[in-house]
Formats: C-alpha cells, sequence, structure tokens
C-alpha cells in the first residue's frame, strides 16, 4: 500500500536573519535551530583534529573598538575551526588612531572583501549602522555599549540546555525555568541580550539589583519579577546568572562601597547554599572574584563557567554557518514578494528606519 | 525520503507525493539480510568491521545490518554515524544543515568500513563522508552499502552492497524506510 503525501513545507527551519544585530532578531526557531547545530559543532571540537572545512574560501573580520579577550579569541577561534580566513582588526593599531571615520573604515573593510564582520564598539547602535551600510557582508554584534551581546545570551542557553539535559528536551524544559540574573543589569549588554532569550524560550526571568544598578524603567522589559533582596530568591532559581560591575563604565560610582555591594549581591558560599541542588550558576566573565562571586563558588560543580567558555566557540561556529553557509538567495525564497528588498537604497551615510 | 533531501528543498519545502511502492517491509528486511551475509562473506570472521550510518536514512539500516550479524554470525560490530553536512561542497549553494550530530566512539585506524546509506544517487554524500571519516583514523579499507541505487552518478563513486539498483529520473524522489521503498516525485520546488 502507498503511503500517502508527506508535507514538510517550511516545518524545518525558520528563516536565519542576514546579520545577528539583537536576540531579539531571532525568534525561539531560530534559538533553537542555533542550538541544535551547535551540537554538531561541539562535536566537531572534541575531536583530536577540531576542525572542518565548511567556510573555506570565506574571509571574517573581527573589528574590536573596545577590548576583549575571550569574545575575540573565540570568533576568531571559531571562524579557524571552520577554515575561514580571519583579519584581525584592532581599532588601538589602526588607521582609526589617525582619524579615520567608522564608515570610511568599513568602506576600506568591504573594499577588501569580506563575509562577515564581527564588531565590538562602546556605542550602542554601531553594529546596526554597519549592517546599513554593507552589502552582501553579515554583521555580528560582539557587545556594543549597553545595548546587546547576542553570542553570549546563546552560549549562556546552551550551557543551561545541557545542564538541563540537552536536545530537544532540554530545550523544552526552558518553559517556567526560573532564571535570576543579579548585579549591574543598568550598564550589561549581556544582561540585555540576556533577557530576551531566555523570554523567548519561556523562562521566568527575576532581576536582582540595587536599584542604582537597574535601569531607569523597565517597561517592556519581559521580566516577571525585581528584587533587591538576593536572599529572598535563591531558594526559587533554577539559574542563576552573575554580572560584573563594570568600572569601566562607572558602574562603581552606583554603588557606596563595593564591600557594600558584595554584602548584599555576591554570590557567597553560605549564599550557594540556599540554592536549589540542581541550580546552574553563570558568569559570562571576566569574573572579579570576592566582588560579585567568592571563589570557592565559582569552584562548584554547579558553576559552568569554563563550559560557558568552551561553549562559545561552538555556538559562534553556529552562527556564523547560519549566516554564512546558506545561499544568498535563500531569504529571497523565504520572503513574501512584496517585501521590501533589504539592500535597498539607503541615503548616504543617513540613519535607517 | 532521506532526510538529507528533504532538508535540501529547505525552506521552500515541498510535498511528496508517492508513485509507486518498489519494495515492501518485507523486501527491504530481506535485502538487509542478504547484504549482511555479503559483507560477512567478504569480510571473513568480520574483525575490524565498523559499520557507520549516514545520518539520518544510512542510520536505521546501519543498525538493522548489525543487529542481523550479531544474528547470524554472532559478531558484535562496532556502530557509529556520521553527519557529512560541514562537508558538503555545495554550501553556501543550498540550504545545508547539520541533522544530527556525528558519533563515532571509537578510532577507525586499521578497521575496514561499511558506511550505511538509504539511497545513492550523485555520490556527492558519499565524497563529503569520505573527507569527515578520515578525522576519525585512517580505515584500513572503506565500502560502501547502500539500500538504493537510483543511478546519476557525478563523481566515480559505486556501491559494493546493495538493496536494489533502481533506475530514476532526476527530478524524482526515493523514501525508504522500515516499511519499504517508494519512489514518488516533490511537487511544490
Amino acid at each position: 500500500m502507498l503511503s500517502s503525501a508527506k508535507c514538510w513545507a517550511g516545518d524545518l527551519v525558520s528563516a536565519f536573519p542576514k546579520h545577528l544585530l539583537a536576540m531579539d532578531d531571532l525568534d525561539a526557531g531560530a534559538i533553537g535551530e542555533v542550538l541544535r547545530v551547535t551540537d554538531s559543532f561541539a562535536e566537531v571540537g572534541r575531536r583530536a583534529n577540531p576542525k572542518v572545512p565548511t567556510l573555506r574560501g570565506r574571509t571574517v573580520a573581527t573589528l574590536f573598538f573596545e577590548d576583549s579577550t575571550r569574545t575575540r579569541m573565540s570568533f576568531e577561534t571559531a571562524a579557524k575551526r571552520m577554515s575561514a580566513d580571519v583579519l584581525s582588526f584592532a581599532a588601538g593599531s589602526s588607521a582609526v588612531k589617525k582619524g579615520e571615520s567608522l564608515r570610511d573604515t568599513i568602506e576600506t573593510i568591504q573594499a577588501i572583501g569580506m563575509d562577515a564582520v564581527i564588531i565590538r564598539h562602546r556605542s550602542s547602535g554601531v553594529p546596526a549602522r554597519v549592517a546599513s551600510w554593507v552589502e552582501g557582508c553579515a554583521v555580528i554584534n560582539a557587545g556594543d555599549g549597553w545595548h546587546q551581546h547576542p553570542t553570549q545570551a546563546l552560549l549562556d542557553l546552551y550551557t543551561v540546555r545541557q545542564s538541563l539535559g540537552g536536545g530537544d528536551e532540554g530545550l523544552a524544559r526552558f518553559a517556567g525555568l526560573r532564571v535570576t540574573i543579579v548585579g549591574d543589569i543598568r550598564h550589561s549588554r549581556v544582561a540585555r541580550s540576556q533577557i530576551t532569550a531566555y523570554a523567548a524560550l519561556g523562562a521566568d526571568v527575576t532581576l536582582v539589583a540595587p536599584s542604582t544598578l537597574l535601569p531607569p524603567s523597565l517597561e517592556g522589559w519581559p521580566v516577571a519579577s525585581v528584587s533587591h533582596d538576593l536572599d529572598k530568591v535563591l531558594a526559587t532559581s533554577d539559574v542563576v546568572s552573575l554580572l560584573r560591575l563594570q568600572a569601566e563604565r562607572g558602574s562603581g560610582e552606583y554603588v557606596p562601597t563595593m564591600r557594600e555591594y558584595t554584602a548584599g549581591y555576591a554570590l557567597t558560599a553560605r549564599r550557594a547554599l540556599e540554592l536549589p541542588p540542581e541550580a546552574v550558576i553563570l558568569h559570562p566573565g571576566p569574573m572579579i572574584r570576592g566582588v560579585e562571586i567568592a571563589s570557592e563558588v565559582a569552584e562548584l560543580p554547579s558553576a559552568r563557567i569554563t563550559d560557558q567558555v568552551g561553549n562559545g566557540v561552538a555556538v559562534r561556529m553556529a552562527v556564523l554557518f547560519l549566516l554564512l553557509g546558506q545561499p544568498a538567495s535563500l531569504e529571497h525564497m523565504s520572503e513574501p514578494p512584496d517585501s521590501e528588498p533589504i539592500g535597498g537604497p539607503a541615503p548616504e551615510g543617513g540613519p535607517r528606519g | 525520503m532521506a532526510e538529507r533531501e528533504r532538508s535540501h528543498t529547505r525552506p521552500r519545502g515541498g510535498i511528496f507525493v508517492p508513485k509507486a511502492q518498489v519494495m515492501s517491509a518485507d523486501d527491504v528486511r530481506r535485502a538487509i539480510t542478504r547484504m549482511a551475509h555479503e559483507i560477512a562473506e567478504r569480510n571473513r570472521g568480520l574483525h575490524h568491521i565498523a559499520l557507520i550510518g549516514l545520518q539520518t536514512g544510512g542510520v536505521g539500516i546501519a543498525q538493522r545490518l548489525a543487529d542481523t550479524l550479531a544474528e547470524v554470525e554472532d559478531v558484535e560490530v562496532p556502530v557509529g554515524t556520521v553527519d557529512v553536512a560541514f562537508y558538503r561542497d555545495d554550501i553556501g549553494l543550498r540550504p545545508v544543515l547539520p541533522e544530527a550530530t556525528t558519533e563515532i566512539p571509537f578510532d577507525l585506524t586499521g578497521m575496514t568500513v561499511v558506511l550505511v546509506d538509504d539511497v545513492l544517487f550523485t555520490g556527492r554524500t558519499i565524497r563529503a563522508a569520505l573527507n569527515a571519516l578520515g578525522e576519525y583514523g585512517r580505515a584500513q579499507a572503506v565500502e560502501l552499502a547502500v539500500m538504493v541505487d537510483r543511478g546519476h552518478r557525478e563523481l566515480p563513486i559505486r556501491p559494493d552492497y546493495v538493496g536494489k539498483n533502481l533506475p530514476t529520473s532526476r527530478d524524482e524522489m526515493v523514501d525508504v524506510s522500515d516499511e519499504g521503498v517508494v519512489i514518488g516525485e516533490v511537487l511544490g520546488r
């Protein structure tokens, strides 16, 4: 007997965006796709020779206008493990120092011919602006000001999904998961990306911070609750995600003293005992032991901080693969025919949207 | 349907319309039994043999071959799976996504590897699989077992063990499952 017609239209991949500028660019389906592809790249990372020919002949540039070790190394390792060529640009040693504008720097980089540009900048919105300038080149936000750091949120999700059993079952267990984000939320692009990411998967996000380290308004943020008392929320936290006090963004001025901050908001050994036994402790790094996290807590098996760093490479491989490894015509296929072309004419140098 | 072929229709998708059943569930079972015997005959004793199923269509067949070998030869043959997405030559030309994770928890150095897939078509998937296997050790030899050889090869690749030779036209599609083999076409591509 003949089986009936099988239909698989649209049941597998949600169209992946052209750029990764903010967590809002990804819906739950696209996040799931990133995490599934990450599983395959994590397997590559476990091999004796952790390199695949996937992005051979593609060129990826990292443009870091702000200091970074782990994010930059992580992106560059990711690109190299996929056999892409990597151009590394540090603002300190470039023509920017001579007064070249961002626009001209990007024009130069595009003239050389890049398939992806990974940008970190101290000003919010720079990656989005760059995305409006480039043609046929994917832009990945590696952290802009207080705004977003989407790959950090994705690697947090991947790490939590691992501790929830991994796979699609682990992904499903995000629904109703109690996530507590502690620390300098006001100045944190990581927190902004995390909140959107966890909420997209159905988790309940609680923010814990002194009111000076919260943004002036939380209107429109997908947050379940806000607390100023860490001790009250520990027992009901499945995930505790700590943030660093960002001295370079002036967060020291928002707390009376570091010791007072530590007394109220650091995850100390005593506080870690209050967590449920299965709880996961995360920190995006760099962590300041003794300020937001006690040294012995960072060494607990439930602290997945080094896993986060390791997972970061695989997650970034997945993001690069999903942005660069798909045909250029893909989005036209999935777009309604009457939609505006993305690369449409933009006013010279002018803002878009 | 090979999941891979299905995936290549993404994101536009399509509808698989079956035209004719060319193998029944019993035919598939008999083909697996015969191929298992052929593997045992050619590789006397089955020492150093490993079965590697291609994700995802070849995985079930590789497992059934291993089960049959355990039954008739009383030898436990190691079974692994390989996903070839990162080794394909059409990355950027067609939507390519990994279907599942590669799992080869043993060193292939010195082994005779039998690659197992459901449908052999252009041979490009097998080319990619050969490159992927190289990462897990230097196999002594690689053989190829497929349930259906549908022709239209684009590379010098031939199977060693075939369930059924099935002449097809290029735009047809072949769906292999435990319930049998169906030939059909995809509408809406």
